[in-house]
């Protein structure tokens, strides 16, 4: 009989774990990316910006250190089942994630422009950081639930989304007002709602992460059960 | 699937949804709910499943499963143990095997076996075929024979390399050819069923590829079984798999399924192997 | 004691150099050479016993083999005998000769040529050299000539070297008259069994040796491999099955005495067949042997792999067919050795065939299987009985002739053996 659900090849397990690690250094480097950026963008910190900037090449690093893994783990172990789920979501997971990180390195280069010294404070910007808070737990969430392969969790990230799209909406409707009642600030603010759109794509992608996170765990596709809830 | 399914509810429930859907008359083989015993141990317990002719099926599953017992169910080589008594039915196009009507030297003729370790009988490569027809008496002629003996050995891909050397000794083959040679003698008989129990295991990589490809242009004009223990062949090859445990039945589904997605907590430990 | 060690510790690397280490090495090359050393004397002491014997057979009895021959002057044409010409060419040949007096003619003429003593130099059957001349040339009855006639065998021994001076003496005389001369003794080969030596011959024992082995093969080897067949293939696994394998097992150690008594009480005494012929013989003997063919045909049926018997059955062969067309077969060569091995036993056997009566002298070689006979082994023990002198190297001369037999005997069934060798 199976005994405690490891692999007869130790170095199997080792392979998987290591995955895991990668996979969440990587999703903590990205949520201390959007954090940061958004920090940046609060304070008008360009120091803060350029580090975020550099450190997006960590990010791209651990995804190339990913995907060798997991092509090595296909080639010499052969997985099956849902070692094969994991190892292919944690391959597709990755390259999530490094786009995350492209967008909150997008943020971080937007700051100086969001700042001039003619225009002074912009209220709209502290919308944001609320909007990018809930991206960044969706973020952290869905990375939880790939590590512990818990497909509950991973639905309620993605019901999630539908809320950080209505706050989109509500910041694209402020964001637009503003700029017509201050025309000055019209580049800067398209600036920010830029930002917005970023935050709201990274929103996107947890969602993505936590359609990949439900196959692993269950060995089924999302989008099939919410044709079928859709149809119930 | 209306309810979600998280690993922690993957119970070990037997699989009822393994249990074929049609009727035995449907299948070319059918076992319903067959125990197998030697003396008083019981060797298989409940199994029912269903062999088709257009899917190859595979049974996997560890060492002293049962798998091998319960191949040999399906053409009656259990007979030759004095000791092994099989219960339940088992059909072969409707009829069942152990009826006292059911002439047992004609079932093997019908349901063909490959062994694991190629056995040519110590005659020559053309006698070997040939020597299956001969018995059953289904050739008339010398030019009968001729032909059988051809497209026997065209069918199991040997033709091309011994149609030269016809009167030379099976056993001096290497053991690839030996194992063609040996699928060749069972297509000899023009049988329904093929049996092969673990074919490859005594051969090298692309000894193994070549009888795979076989298989593969077989399905369709028999109805073939395979038991492995080399749980990718099982993968490569088959279209239907069943995963044997402890003599039971564990799960029976489609091969992509069984690998992908497997239903029984026990199926998936055996496969990523967590066994053991 | 020192504390307990963990198994997986390290432990002190083995040196392999030590003073310990290479007297081992030593030691056990001075072994395998002990055991070499043994091995061949072994082989070289029963060599030297072989060629022992075969030097003092071939020494005794190559004499055996020839024959001394006196020239005999005998004449017809002053003295003619009364027989009738045209009986010549037919079988009352040799009784009208007989009747015309022969033998006394040619006693007589022994008489006339070499003094009082001449009859002891002729063999006493010597008249039938010259009645077989006569019935080759009937012109002789009308001549004067020299005929050939086989010595005596006090002459024989004299012309070898040994026997009495006075013969010896005779022997030179003869050989200057150039009357004497040794050759090679066809009608040892070609006669039967004689109170005479010099006119003894093999071939009674022979040809009864060759019937006897007949009828013990031809019984012996059907029954015992189709018994090796059943008990394999087809007999169930239980308690009398092993009785009768124990029983088999001990008849192949029995003595080959009680066969003979076997033999005189069920087939002489119940079924009243002929006493002394060589289907009686056979019948024992080959009840002699079938154990050692029943037991030798099971190990080969065993030994035959199960893959062939699977193979076979899988394209569906019925029982029958799995064992006579594919189990026999590879089993042949083990049964072969089998039988060769109970045959040679048969052949050398003497103390049962001794019990049935085929011990008695007999003249004229068997003509079947129901004629009284003698066999090789127990025609040398008679022999060997004999007093007189020229019986000695009859004996070893007869045992040539044995030991020639079983050589072709087993040639022949090594060849078919070897024939039927097929590698699985």
């Amino acid at each position: 009989m199976a005994t405690g659900h490891e692999h007869t090849v130790k170095a199997f397990d080792e392979d998987i774990k290591h995955l895991r690690a990668l996979i969440s250094q990587m999703g903590g480097l990205a949520e201390e990316a959007i954090t940061d950026a958004m920090t940046a963008l609060q304070r008008n910190d360009t120091a803060l910006a350029k580090e975020v900037r550099a450190k997006d090449k960590a990010i791209d690093a651990i995804e190339s250190e990913v995907e060798k893994l997991a092509v090595r783990v296909i080639a010499l172990r052969a997985p099956m089942a849902d070692d094969l789920r994991e190892v292919v979501a944690a391959l597709k997971i990755a390259a999530v994630i490094e786009r995350i990180g492209d967008y909150a390195k997008n943020i971080a280069k937007r700051v100086p422009m969001v700042h001039t010294p003619d225009t002074g404070r912009i209220e709209a910007i502290s919308l944001l950081p609320a909007m990018a808070q809930m991206a960044g737990d969706m973020v952290h969430d869905v990375l939880d639930a790939f590590a512990s392969r818990d497909a509950e969790a991973a639905i309620r990230v993605s019901e999630r989304d539908n809320r950080l799209d209505d706050f989109y909406d509500s910041i694209f409707r402020t964001l637009v007002t503003y700029m017509v009642e201050n025309p000055r600030t019209v580049s800067e603010v398209a600036h920010l709602l830029f930002v917005a759109k970023n935050i709201e794509r990274i929103g996107d992608h947890a969602t993505n992460v936590a359609e990949m996170v439900y196959f692993a765990a269950t060995g089924q596709y999302l989008a099939d059960r919410d044709t079928d809830t859709a149809e119930n | 699937m209306t309810s979600v399914m998280t690993q922690t509810d993957l119970a070990e429930t037997a699989d009822t949804s393994a249990v074929p859907a049609q009727p035995a008359e449907h299948s070319k083989m059918a076992a319903r709910g067959v125990n197998v015993f030697y003396g008083e141990k019981q060797a298989i317990r409940d199994v029912s499943i269903d062999v088709d002719m257009e899917n190859v099926t595979a049974f996997i599953g560890p060492s002293g499963c049962g798998k091998s017992t319960f191949l040999r169910t399906l053409n009656r080589m259990n007979d030759t143990v004095a000791s092994a008594r099989v219960e339940g039915e088992i059909t072969l196009d409707g009829e069942n095997i152990y009826d006292k009507s059911m002439d047992v030297v004609q079932l093997r003729a019908r349901v063909g076996m490959v062994f694991q370790k190629p056995n040519p009988f110590p005659k020559s490569i053309y006698e070997n075929v040939a020597y299956g027809p001969r018995i059953h008496g289904l050739a008339r002629a010398k030019g009968d024979m001729d032909q059988i003996v051809e497209r026997s050995l065209r069918r199991a891909g040997l033709w091309e390399e011994v149609k030269d050397r016809l009167a030379d000794s099976g056993t001096a083959l290497s053991g690839g050819q030996q194992q063609r040679l040996c699928i060749a003698r069972a297509i000899a008989v023009d049988p329904e069923v093929i049996l092969m129990d673990e074919p490859c295991s005594a051969l090298d990589p692309i000894a193994t590829a070549k009888i795979e490809e076989l298989i593969h242009e077989l399905r369709g004009r028999y109805a073939i079984v395979i038991v492995t223990h080399n749980m990718q062949q099982a993968a490569r090859v088959s279209q239907r798999t069943a995963f044997f445990h402890l003599g039971t039945l564990v799960e029976y589904g489609e091969t992509d399924q069984i690998f992908t997605a497997p239903r029984q907590e026990r199926t998936k430990d055996y496969i990523t192997g967590r066994y053991g | 004691m020192s504390e307990l060690v963990s198994p997986l510790s390290d432990r002190a690397p083995t040196d392999w150099k030590t003073d310990a280490m290479q007297r081992r090495i030593r030691k056990r090359y001075r072994a395998e050479r002990r055991f070499r050393l043994i091995g061949m004397s072994a082989v070289v002491i029963s060599a030297a016993f072989l060629f022992f014997l075969l030097a003092t057979m071939i020494g005794n009895g190559a004499a055996g083999f020839m024959r001394t021959e006196v020239s005999l002057p005998i004449d017809f044409k002053s003295a003619p005998l009364e027989v009738d010409r045209g009986q010549l060419g037919t079988r009352g040949a040799d009784l009208a000769l007989a009747g015309a007096g022969l033998e006394n003619r040619v006693q007589t003429a022994a008489t006339a040529a070499f003094g009082e003593k001449g009859e002891e130099l002729i063999a006493e059957n010597a008249w039938t050299a010259v009645r077989d001349a006569i019935k080759e040339d009937p012109n002789l009855l009308s001549q004067s000539a020299h005929i050939w006639v086989p010595a005596s065998s006090e002459l024989d021994a004299a012309a070898d070297g040994g026997g009495e001076p006075e013969f010896r003496t005779i022997v030179q005389q003869l050989r200057e008259r150039g009357a004497l001369q040794s050759g090679f003794n066809a009608a040892f080969l070609s006669r039967a069994d004689s109170t005479d030596p010099t006119s003894v011959g093999i071939w009674g024992a022979l040809k009864g040796s060759m019937l006897t082995m007949l009828v013990t093969l031809l019984i012996a080897f059907p029954i015992g491999v189709l018994s090796a067949v059943y008990l394999e293939e087809y007999a169930p696994k239980n308690r009398w099955t092993d009785l009768i394998e124990v029983s088999i097992n001990n008849l192949a150690a029995v003595p080959s005495i009680i066969f003979g008594l076997l033999g005189l009480a069920v087939f002489l005494g119940t079924l009243g067949l002929p006493r002394s012929a060589p289907i009686v013989g056979g019948l024992t003997l080959a009840l002699m042997i079938m154990p050692v063919i029943v037991i030798a045909g099971r190990n080969a049926i065993k030994a035959v792999p199960p893959s062939i018997r699977d193979a076979a059955l899988g394209i569906g062969a019925s029982r029958i067919q799995v064992v006579f067309h594919h189990v026999i077969p590879l089993a042949l060569p083990g049964i072969l050795t089998g039988t060769i091995i109970g045959m040679a036993r048969a052949l050398g056997e003497t103390a049962p065939l001794l019990l049935i009566g085929m011990r008695a002298f007999i003249v004229t070689p068997p003509g079947g299987v129901f004629d009284p006979a003698t066999v090789l082994p127990v025609q040398i023990f008679l022999w060997s009985d004999e007093v007189s002198r020229g019986f000695i190297e009859k004996t070893s001369a007869a045992i040539i002739v044995l030991l020639a037999f079983l050589l072709a005997m087993n040639a022949l069934a090594i060849y078919l053996r070897n024939k039927f060798e097929t590698r699985w």
